[in-house]
């Protein structure tokens, strides 16, 4: 092999292996500022608005059938369809789903909770969410110091959960999802 | 009422999986191994390697595999973690074939043991077992939060391992392996540092607030109180425990350092680094009087120059030969095949495999290299800020500091910044247990940034949203 040849390849090989660093900070580059800003639907309101429309519409049960997409499969009674996940959509935790079989989710500050509730509004054994005899789902305050509201009532009996209706906890929201 | 209006939102709501990027990155880091054994044949022999077709096929074949695999089950993972582990773990494949066909060290091994054996095929075969063991992760670990539940008897069996070699013979000094019959030796100290991080995150987790809150302040300096104090000196006792019998420095720092990393993230508090600082120091100086084995590494690394000749263990030379090797390669290298980096006989391949880098791609080759390393640590640490719950927070930012600790002890003991410690590079050394461990802490990693940049699911609409009329006045 001729020296030229040599010098050539490991010059590029320094090259090639520079670049891949480049192209991986890139990458890295467009993951802290490729956040878009997106269009949503004329559909929802500010934040405490779309609470109050989403509480107020849940809690007229009769609902005709959905047109969303997400909603697809499940029909418009809340009867049909149980759901099947519990997700957390403010606060903290948001985006955290548990998958609901059947057992008692707990939530609170207690480490030992289902839902650890990292939260300066929350009880140590703030509520507790569990299928009842028919499969519906109900939720209880266990005596929390701040209250767990249901749409915009706090809790003093166990309520059953209509699907999607948020439950507050300090700053945590929570809804049952299909 | 019901002010219907279009708000922009900022965020990601749907946010890109980015496996395109990762499948293109994977392609270009399995590229760059490939071109480096053409380097190395055509340096060499002047001729293409004929193994160039098979080992460039096989790293394919597995990147090819486990890409697939996150594809379908950590769809949201981070797109840089397996393209930069795959290109390190190739870069290690193409060192050690080179340094199979050195014929110093071929020479060296017939003079020793009769026989020569090429280390590349068997790590090749590692790198396999890693890959699968990696997809072993990704499969059955859905929910990273379900390694809380084990956080007790993790520290069982990270105590076990660590405690096993013991029990061994040592080999070259230090006892860190164990031998099992007909399968050859394990390190089980690579595979500890994955479980004690599990512990140590579950520990934390449940404790900060106590390590946190209750400190009394002292010169600036948030002093914690006497009892919670207790489990950083259980650590540092048995990490001096592991130096003293063991002898394996590199071990007790990876442990120490990986503990107050993590007592330091958990608890926000300052005063747990100066203490760890303060506590290794004491210990390292206090081992380093009385053990033969750790002195004579110290007195290498001192001046590796003076006992050049006359010291027996070797130590002293194989310093030497690193720090020349990295001086004869430069700023830009001599090149790939083309060093003399073999001359360091004993584990060229493997705890002095950055002597090869540094000598051969020079000190712009082992920047690249140092960066890649760190950049892997940074997604690790750019997981942790992105999980949402504080276990997985924890485990994330233990799995990548005992990385990063790994990669300092190694190349710090290398390039003669600490006295140098047996542990391997990791993915670019040869050795069985330290790739294998660390694809499964890379795919522990992958499955927490997947759960971590997993978008928040979109608010359900209530079933009828579309129903409600409005009236306007």
């Amino acid at each position: 092999m001729s020296e030229l040849t040599l010098t050539v390849m490991r010059l590029g090989f320094l090259a090639v292996l520079w670049l891949f660093v480049i192209v991986a900070v890139q990458v890295i580059r467009s993951d802290l500022f490729g956040t878009r800003v997106t269009q949503r639907g004329s559909r929802r309101g500010n934040d405490a608005n779309r609470q109050q429309q989403t509480g107020r519409q849940a809690a007229a049960a009769a609902a005709p059938p959905p047109q969303r997409g997400q909603q697809q499969g499940g029909g418009g009674r809340q009867r049909r369809g149980a759901p099947t996940k519990l997700v957390v959509s403010e606060g903290t935790l948001t985006g955290t789903t548990v998958a609901l079989q059947g057992q008692t989710v707990t939530l609170g500050r207690a480490h030992d909770s289902t839902i650890v509730l990292d939260d300066d509004y929350a009880s140590s054994r703030h509520a507790r969410i569990y299928p009842d005899r028919d499969g519906n789902w109900i939720v209880e305050d266990l005596g929390s110091t701040n209250g767990t509201y249901l749409d915009r009532t706090r809790l003093t009996t166990p309520t059953p959960i209509p699907l999607g209706a948020p439950i507050r906890i300090g700053k945590t929201v929570i809804e049952l999802r299909k | 009422m019901s002010v219907v209006t279009n708000t922009t939102t900022i965020g990601a709501i749907e946010a890109p999986s980015r496996r395109n990027t990762e499948l293109a990155l994977l392609i270009f880091a399995v590229a760059i191994p490939v071109f480096a054994y053409a380097n190395v044949g055509l340096a060499m022999t002047g001729k293409l390697p004929s193994g160039m077709l098979g080992y460039g096929l096989g790293l394919g074949l597995m990147a090819g595999v486990a890409h697939l695999v996150v594809r379908k089950f950590a769809k949201y993972a981070d797109p840089l973690l397996l393209p930069l582990a795959t290109l390190l773990n190739g870069l290690g494949l193409v060192l050690i074939w080179r340094l199979d066909q050195s014929p110093r060290l071929i020479q060296r091994a017939k003079n020793a043991w009769g026989k020569f054996s090429p280390d590349a095929p068997h790590q090749l075969l590692y790198t396999a077992i890693g890959v699968a063991l990696f997809i072993g992760v990704l499969l059955v670990l859905k929910d990273h939060r379900i390694l809380q539940r084990y956080t007790y008897i993790s520290m069982a069996v990270a105590l076990f391992l660590l405690v096993l070699p013991m029990f061994f013979p040592a080999v070259n000094g230090a006892k860190i392996w164990i031998s099992i019959p007909g399968l050859g030796t394990i390190q089980p100290g690579e595979f500890a540092k994955i479980i004690i991080a599990v512990f140590f995150s579950g520990y934390l987790m449940v404790k900060r607030d106590a390590l946190a809150l209750a400190s009394r302040r002292f010169m600036g300096l948030y002093l914690p109180r006497g009892r919670d104090l207790g489990p950083i000196l259980v650590i540092w006792a048995l990490s001096i425990l592991i130096l003293v019998f063991e002898t394996d420095l590199g071990t007790s720092l990876l442990f120490f350092g990986l503990f107050v990393v993590m007592l330091y993230v958990a608890t926000e508090r300052t005063s747990w680094i100066v203490f760890g600082l303060l506590m290794s120091a004491v210990g390292a100086v206090a081992v380093a009087s009385f053990e033969p084995h750790v002195q004579s590494r110290v007195n290498a690394w001192i001046d590796p120059f003076a006992c050049y000749k006359t010291d027996k263990t070797g130590a002293c030379q194989q310093i030497g030969d690193a720090i020349l090797s990295f001086g004869s390669g430069g700023t830009l290298g001599t090149g790939l095949g083309q060093g003399n980096s073999d001359l360091i006989g004993f584990a060229a391949n493997a705890d002095f495999i950055l002597s090869t880098v540094g000598e051969e791609l020079g000190l712009a080759g082992m920047m690249a290299l140092l960066l890649i390393y760190g950049l892997i640590v940074e997604r690790g640490v750019r997981t942790a800020l992105a999980a949402r719950d504080p276990f997985g927070k924890l485990l994330a930012i233990g799995l990548s500091g005992a990385f990063a600790l790994q990669v300092f002890v190694v190349a710090g003991g290398v390039m003669g910044l600490i006295p140098l410690t047996g542990m391997t590079m990791p993915f670019l050394a040869q050795g069985g247990s330290s790739v294998i461990a660390n694809w499964a802490l890379i795919g522990i990693l992958i499955r927490i940034s997947d759960t971590a940049r997993r978008p928040a699911p979109a608010p359900a609409p209530s079933p009828d949203a579309e129903m409600t009329q409005v009236v306007r006045p």
